[in-house]
C-alpha cells in the first residue's frame, strides 16, 4: 500500500464504500478504534447516499502519528466492497494516479470515475474467504486485510472488533474475529504501519465531545426536537444526563425546546438544547426572551447545508450570520465555534459558563463536519472556569431589584425557592424591579446594561488559536480551522510563513486582541466554508480587517481541504505579483 | 416589608398574595375577577409564596403574573406551557401555575396545548377565554363563534367551527378539564384549588369576558350554569357530556386518576466514569 514513506510522521488516508448492509462504516470504525488503541491519531467522516437507512455509504479515514484535525487532498487507498451507486461520492473519493484500488476478486471493475486518474486495481479473494467462516462477511476479511498493512496487531483489531460490535450477538462477534485473522494472511504485515504509542487516546465524535463538555460545565437540563446531525449528541446526553442528576427532554418542537430551557434556567438549572439550522430559525425569538429577561442558556448548533431543509447530512459554516443578526431588537448574546472535534467539549464547556457567568445565551455552531465525525485525539483539556451565576447574598431590600443596572451590568439572579427576592422575569421592557416599562430612560437603561454585560467581557487567551508568524495570515471559524492550520502549515514549510487566526469566540468579537493578532499581515485572507463570506462581512462591519483583506469563501457541502486553501493562496499571490 | 417580617403563610391572606402592582387591565375586564379567585385560592392552600412560579405569553391576561407576589415569568406569546414545563421538570417541588388567553394557549400555542395535555406534567393551567384577542384590539380568537363580524380583519367572521378547549383537552390525554366563570370568583377560586391539589396537568377553562371588545359577552352572567353532578371519571362519558354542553357550564367536568410525568432515573456516574467510557 503506498503511503507517505517520511519515517518522522507516516500518516495515510483510506476510504472505504459499500452498499447498505456492506458495513462500510463499521469497517472504517472498527479501524479507527484499533488505530486508537495502537495510539495512533484518525479523524473519520462519513457519507451517505439519499436512502434513510441502509443506502450506500463512504467512510474516509485519515491516520497519522500526530493529531489529524481535517482531511487529506488524496486518497492512498480505496476498498471498494462493492461499486454500486459509487458515482454519488465521486466528490468524497479524491483518487489519483497512487491511489491503490482495492476490491473483490469476484467483484466488477470500478467505473470509470475511478479509474480515469490511472489509478491500479489490486484484488483479494475477500469473499472466498468470508465464504469458508460460518457467517463471515467479506467487509470484516478486508479490515484484516487493511489492519495487517497499517502493522495493527489482532489484540488491536480484535478488541475494536468487540467494542464496535458490542450490541451484536456472540457468534456474530465471533465471525468477524474469524474473518480478521482470515484478512491478516491476506497481505505483508506492516506495510505500512503509522508510528503509534501514544498513551491515552479518546475515540469521540464532536456531538459526543460537545457532549461532554455540557456535562463538565454541570448542565443539567437538555430540551430539544431530534434534527440531523445534532441528534447524536441528545442521544449521548440522554442517558448519561440522568447520571449526573439531569436529564433530557424531547420537545413537541423547537419553540417549546427553547422555551422548555428557559423555564429550567429560570429555576436555577444550567440548560441547554442541540438543533440545527430549521431547528434555530425557530429558536431565535425564545433567544430574544432570554436575552431580555437575562436567562441563560446555551443553544449549539451542529450546522448542515441551508437555507430550508437544505442538505441534512452535509456540513457547511452557513448559520452564522443567523446567530450573530438574527435576534430582532439590540439583543446582545454570545457566538462561539469549536475548532476541532475535541475543541467541541472544550468550547462547550467554555460556552456554558460564559452564558451563566454572563446571564445570556450563547450560540454554539458546530456542524456536521465536526458533530457526526469520529477521531481519535488527546483528551480535551478543561476550560476555564469562570465565576457561576450571581445569586443574591445576604438581606435583601425590599423590594427586589433583579435587573438593578451595575458597573458589569450583571445582577443577582435568585431562583424560585429563595425568600426575600421574589421576581417576575421579564420579556418586555422593564424597570430594574422587572416590572414592564416603556419609558425611554428605562429602555436606555436596559439595553446599556446588557450591553455591558458583553462589552466587559474578557475572554482570556482562548478566544482564538493563533499559530505560526509570517506575513500571510488565514483568519478562520469553526471547523474550517483542520483545513486551514495544514494550509499554513504546507505554505510556512514551502518558504511562505503563514499565521493562523481561528476564532473560536466570534461575538463578543476580542476586537483589540484580533487587531493586534492581525498586525504586520500583509496579506489576509478570512478562509469559511459558505458562500457569502459570512465572517469576512462581519469582520467588517466590526471594522477590524484592512482593505487589503480577502474572502476565502465558499459553500458546502463539502469541507475544506488543505490543498484547496494552498492553492487558492498561491494563486492569488501570484496574480498579485 | 420584608420577607423575614411577613407574616407565616398560614396566616396570610389573599391581599398578601398580591404584589402591589396595579393591573392595566381595563374597569371591568374579566381578568380582574380570575386575579381575586387565584389569590384566594392560593391564600386558602396557605401556599409559600417563594415556592410558587406563574409563568405566562403575551396578552392582557398573561400580564397576571406581575400582580402575584410569587416568583413569575411573563415570556413570550403562546410559549408559557414549554417554559413551564421545562421549570416544572427542574424543578419538581415547585408549584407552577401556567395563565394565558385563548390567543395565546390555543393559536399561537396550539401545539404545545395538546402536548401539554398527553404529557401530564403536574401544572395547573388557567386559560382565560373571552373569544377575542384583547390586547392587539379586537381580533377574533379560535374560540370566537364563525359568524362574528366586528373584526377589522374578518368583516364576514373567520367562517370557521370554534376550538373547543374542554373536548380538545380531554381528546390529548388531560386528566383534569373543569370550567370557571371569572363573575364567579368564589366558585372559581373551588375549583382553582382543587386543580393545584390534582397531581397532574389541570385545565382549567375561565370564561372571561373582555367588555372592550365583547362587550355583547356582559350577558355571560345570566347564561353560564353549574353542574354540580360531579366530575366525569369515564373519557367516553365525559366526551359526550362536553360535545352536547353549550360551553356554558361551570365546574369540573372530568377528573380521572394518571401517571404524572417523571424525568429518566439512573443511578449517579462520577464525569471520570463517563470520561473512562471515551478511552481509545
Ligand atoms: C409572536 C407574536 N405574534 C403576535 C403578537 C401580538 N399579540 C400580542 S397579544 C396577542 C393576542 C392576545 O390574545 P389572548 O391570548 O386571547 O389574550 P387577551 O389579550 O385576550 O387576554 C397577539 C396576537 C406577539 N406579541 N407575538
Ligand atoms: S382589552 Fe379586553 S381583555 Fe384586555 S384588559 Fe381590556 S377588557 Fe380586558
Amino acid at each position: 500500500m503506498p503511503c507517505n514513506r517520511d519515517p518522522v510522521a507516516p500518516e495515510g488516508m483510506l476510504a472505504i464504500t459499500g452498499a447498505g448492509g456492506h458495513g462500510a462504516l463499521t469497517t472504517a470504525q472498527i479501524l479507527l478504534a484499533a488505530l486508537g488503541r495502537a495510539g495512533v491519531h484518525g479523524l473519520l467522516t462519513r457519507a451517505a447516499g439519499p436512502q434513510i437507512r441502509g443506502g450506500e455509504s463512504a467512510a474516509t479515514l485519515r491516520f497519522a502519528s500526530r493529531p489529524v484535525a481535517c482531511m487529506a487532498d488524496r486518497l492512498d487507498l480505496l476498498l471498494g466492497l462493492d461499486w454500486a451507486n459509487v458515482e454519488r461520492f465521486v466528490d468524497e473519493l479524491p483518487v489519483d494516479a497512487d491511489t491503490l484500488i482495492l476490491q473483490d476478486v469476484a467483484s466488477v471493475p470500478p467505473p470509470p470515475c475511478l479509474t480515469g486518474c490511472g489509478a491500479r486495481v489490486r484484488a483479494l479473494p475477500l469473499a472466498a474467504r468470508a465464504a469458508e467462516i460460518p457467517g463471515g462477511r467479506a467487509n470484516m476479511v478486508a479490515l484484516g486485510a487493511l489492519g495487517g498493512w497499517l502493522g495493527l496487531s489482532h489484540a488491536a483489531l480484535s478488541a475494536a472488533s468487540e467494542r464496535v460490535l458490542a450490541s451484536k450477538d456472540a457468534a456474530t462477534r465471533a465471525a468477524a474475529i474469524a474473518c480478521l485473522e482470515a484478512g491478516l494472511g491476506l497481505v505483508e504485515q506492516g506495510g505500512c504501519a503509522p508510528v503509534g504509542g501514544a498513551a491515552g487516546l479518546w475515540n469521540l465524535s464532536g456531538n459526543e465531545a460537545a457532549g461532554l463538555g455540557a456535562l463538565r460545565a454541570g448542565v443539567r437540563f437538555v430540551a430539544a426536537y431530534p434534527i440531523t446531525p445534532a441528534t447524536e449528541l441528545l442521544e449521548w446526553l440522554a442517558p448519561r444526563l440522568p447520571q449526573r442528576d439531569g436529564q433530557l427532554l424531547q420537545a413537541e418542537d423547537e419553540l417549546a425546546a427553547v422555551n422548555m430551557v428557559i423555564g429550567a434556567s429560570f429555576g436555577g438549572v444550567a440548560a441547554l438544547t442541540a438543533t440545527s439550522g430549521p431547528g434555530l430559525s425557530l429558536m431565535v425569538e425564545g433567544l430574544g426572551l432570554a436575552v431580555a429577561s437575562e436567562t441563560p442558556l446555551v443553544v449549539v448548533d451542529v450546522q448542515r447545508g441551508g437555507p430550508s431543509t437544505g442538505i441534512p447530512t452535509k456540513t457547511e459554516q452557513s448559520d452564522l450570520g443567523l446567530a450573530l443578526y438574527g435576534l430582532h431588537g439590540d439583543a446582545p448574546h454570545l457566538v462561539l465555534a469549536p475548532l476541532g472535534i475535541a475543541d467541541c467539549c472544550f468550547t462547550l464547556e467554555w460556552a456554558v459558563g460564559l452564558a451563566e457567568h454572563l446571564q445570556t445565551v450563547a450560540i454554539v455552531l458546530s456542524d456536521q463536519a465536526l458533530g457526526q465525525s469520529r477521531a481519535i485525539v488527546d483528551p480535551p483539556p478543561r476550560a476555564p472556569q469562570l465565576p457561576s451565576r450571581l445569586v443574591p447574598d445576604g438581606p435583601l431590600d425590599a423590594p427586589f431589584q433583579r435587573y438593578a443596572p451595575s458597573v458589569d451590568g450583571r445582577s443577582p439572579m435568585p431562583a424560585p425557592g429563595r425568600s426575600g427576592c421574589r421576581y417576575v422575569a421579564e420579556g418586555l421592557e422593564h424597570d430594574a424591579s422587572g416590572t414592564p416599562s416603556s419609558l425611554a430612560a428605562d429602555h436606555r437603561q436596559q439595553l446599556d446594561k446588557r450591553a455591558r454585560k458583553l462589552d466587559g467581557l474578557d475572554p482570556g487567551p482562548d478566544w482564538a488559536e493563533i499559530r505560526g508568524r509570517g506575513t500571510r495570515c488565514l483568519v478562520t471559524w469553526g471547523s474550517s480551522a483542520g483545513a486551514v492550520f495544514e494550509a499554513a502549515a504546507r505554505l510556512t514549510a514551502a518558504g511562505r510563513p503563514t499565521r493562523v487566526i481561528a476564532l473560536r469566540l466570534i461575538a463578543p468579537l476580542a476586537r483589540a486582541a484580533l487587531r493586534e493578532a492581525l498586525d504586520g499581515a500583509a496579506w489576509i485572507w478570512v478562509v469559511e466554508l459558505n458562500q457569502d463570506g459570512q465572517l469576512f462581512a462581519h469582520l467588517h462591519a466590526q471594522r477590524v480587517l484592512p482593505p487589503q483583506a480577502r474572502a476565502l469563501a465558499r459553500p458546502g457541502p463539502l469541507a475544506w481541504r488543505p490543498g484547496e486553501i494552498v492553492a487558492a493562496v498561491l494563486d492569488a499571490e501570484e496574480t498579485d505579483d | 416589608m420584608t420577607e423575614s417580617q411577613s407574616p407565616t403563610t398560614s396566616t396570610l391572606r389573599a391581599r398578601d398574595y398580591k404584589s402591589g402592582v396595579t393591573p392595566v387591565w381595563c374597569p371591568g375586564c374579566g381578568h380582574h375577577g380570575v386575579l381575586a379567585a387565584l389569590t384566594r385560592a392560593l391564600a386558602h392552600l396557605e401556599l409559600p409564596r417563594e415556592r410558587l412560579a406563574l409563568i405566562s405569553g403575551i396578552g392582557c391576561s398573561s400580564r397576571l403574573p406581575a400582580y402575584v407576589a410569587a416568583y413569575g415569568f411573563h415570556g413570550v406569546h403562546g410559549r408559557a406551557l414549554a417554559l413551564a414545563g421545562g421549570l416544572k421538570a427542574a424543578r419538581p417541588e415547585l408549584t407552577v401555575l401556567v395563565l394565558g388567553g385563548d390567543g395565546d394557549g390555543f393559536s399561537i400555542g396550539g401545539n404545545h396545548f395538546l402536548h401539554a395535555c398527553r404529557r401530564n406534567q403536574d401544572l395547573t393551567y388557567v386559560v382565560m377565554d373571552n373569544e377575542v384577542y384583547g390586547m392587539t384590539k379586537g381580533q377574533a380568537s379560535p374560540t370566537t363563534a364563525p359568524d362574528w363580524q366586528q373584526a377589522k380583519l374578518t368583516p364576514h367572521g373567520t367562517g370557521m367551527p370554534r376550538f373547543l378547549p374542554t373536548a380538545i383537552a380531554l381528546a390529548a390525554g388531560a386528566g383534569f378539564i373543569a370550567r370557571g366563570f371569572s363573575g364567579d370568583p368564589a366558585g372559581l377560586s373551588r375549583l382553582l384549588v382543587e386543580a393545584i391539589e390534582y397531581p397532574g396537568f389541570a385545565l382549567v377553562h375561565v370564561l372571561t369576558p373582555c367588555p372592550t371588545f365583547r362587550p355583547e359577552h356582559r350577558d355571560w352572567k345570566g347564561r353560564v350554569h353549574v353542574d354540580d353532578t360531579g366530575p366525569s371519571t369515564d373519557p367516553v362519558a365525559a366526551a359526550r357530556r362536553i360535545q352536547a354542553d353549550d360551553g356554558k357550564t361551570l365546574g369540573l367536568l372530568f377528573r380521572r386518576a394518571l401517571t404524572p410525568w417523571r424525568a429518566e432515573q439512573a443511578p449517579a456516574c462520577t464525569l471520570e466514569e463517563i470520561e473512562s467510557g471515551l478511552l481509545a
